[in-house]
């Protein structure tokens, strides 16, 4: 049962996954673990930042890890992997065929145009979704997410070096 | 042309030495995809990679699909997106496999505990540049304030709200086409 939800989930999230990795979280937070409680928002942000230092899309990374988290089966991250990706090569394969077609439709353009701002929000929402008591338990958290923030804003640090120096950080302080 | 497992190598190394996702792919596809395999020119990348970030779904996968349909039909496209995946999945798993294990080590814990704030600055920084690149008009804000008020405070599912605007906006398109006709 519960593999079969990992694929229905995991499909939705594929084929209404619009705006790239980022807006892609809300989805699966929605679906993962709000919805169905597969995991807890820390493993979620602990996956999230994972993904960020090892090769591969985030979308691939959490599929495969929420898969076997979920079911504690290899076959659990197989499915939901293979499920994430069902819809994209099933469309990227149909408009391949129409390319040109599909570009210049006013409608389609339409459509992409309005989705903007939704992305925004959408990664917003993953965000406030993940601010809670556990992730921000005292005043040295809110320290160290504006560094953080300012700091990945404003120079070019690479994500990997910032996850590597909040944890040591934070197994010193802790 | 290319094997369908030239094509299969190739993306298990875009693949492979992608940390990140997105566009940290995009350096790596042009210097081994239009470069060295010269399987599509750079003015058909840039098509691709519009239309790849337009479709829902993840955009690597995308990618790698166009390409290797473009180059051995149907079968490049499973070998291209087969690599893609493949070294992103054996690495994760494994990481799942032992992160049970080492969970509740007090280093780990510790080491998380310092990330988890830095994790929410990174999804933040996306956020701010976005809406930079669309910009900064009160509609933008609006819309983008509401989705996520919509879907944090009041449950509403982001599929809803993406359909509700995609299709929204199709007919106020078409609605509107119709009365200039008039």
């Amino acid at each position: 049962m519960i593999y079969f939800q990992l694929f229905l989930v995991y499909i939705k999230i594929g084929l209404f996954g619009f705006g790239g990795g980022y807006a892609l979280l809300s989805l699966i937070q929605f679906e993962v673990v709000e919805r169905y409680k597969w995991i807890t928002d820390q493993q979620f942000t602990d996956i999230v930042a994972i993904s960020q230092m090892t090769p591969g899309p985030i979308g691939i990374n959490s599929a495969t890890y929420i898969g076997y988290t979920a079911t504690g089966n290899v076959w659990g991250a197989i499915i939901a992997t293979f499920a994430v990706c069902l819809p994209s090569f099933i469309l990227v394969l149909l408009i391949s065929y129409y390319l040109a077609k599909f570009q210049e439709n006013r409608y389609v353009e339409r459509f992409f145009h309005a989705l903007k701002p939704v992305t925004v929000g959408l990664i917003a929402s993953a965000a406030l979704y993940l601010m809670n008591k556990e992730t921000f338990f005292d005043y040295s958290s809110y320290i160290l997410f504006f560094g953080a923030f300012i700091l990945s804003m404003f120079t070019r640090i690479h994500p990997i070096l910032m996850i590597v120096l909040t944890g040591i950080i934070g197994m010193i302080i802790y | 042309m290319g094997s369908l497992l030239s094509l299969f190598t190739t993306f298990v190394k875009i693949g492979g030495f992608t940390i990140g996702g997105g566009y940290a792919m995009i350096p790596l596809v042009e210097r081994e995809v239009i470069e060295r395999r010269k399987w599509i020119t750079s003015e058909g990348f840039l098509d691709v990679l519009s239309l790849a970030q337009s479709l829902p779904g993840i955009w690597a996968v995308n990618i790698s699909v166009f390409v290797g349909y473009k180059v051995k039909g149907v079968k490049g496209a499973v070998a291209a997106a087969l690599g893609t995946i493949l070294p992103s999945f054996i690495i994760i798993l494994a990481i799942a496999i032992s992160f049970a294990h080492i969970e509740d080590n007090m280093w780990v814990k510790r080491f998380f505990m310092g990330v988890r704030p830095a994790v929410i600055a990174l999804i933040a920084v996306p956020m701010v540049n976005a809406i930079k690149k669309i910009g900064f008009t009160p509609y933008n804000v609006t819309i983008a304030i509401l989705t996520a008020i919509l879907i944090w405070s009041f449950g509403v599912s982001p599929i809803i709200i993406i359909l509700v605007m995609g299709i929204g906006s199709i007919a106020l398109y078409w609605y509107r086409q119709r009365k200039l006709k008039q």
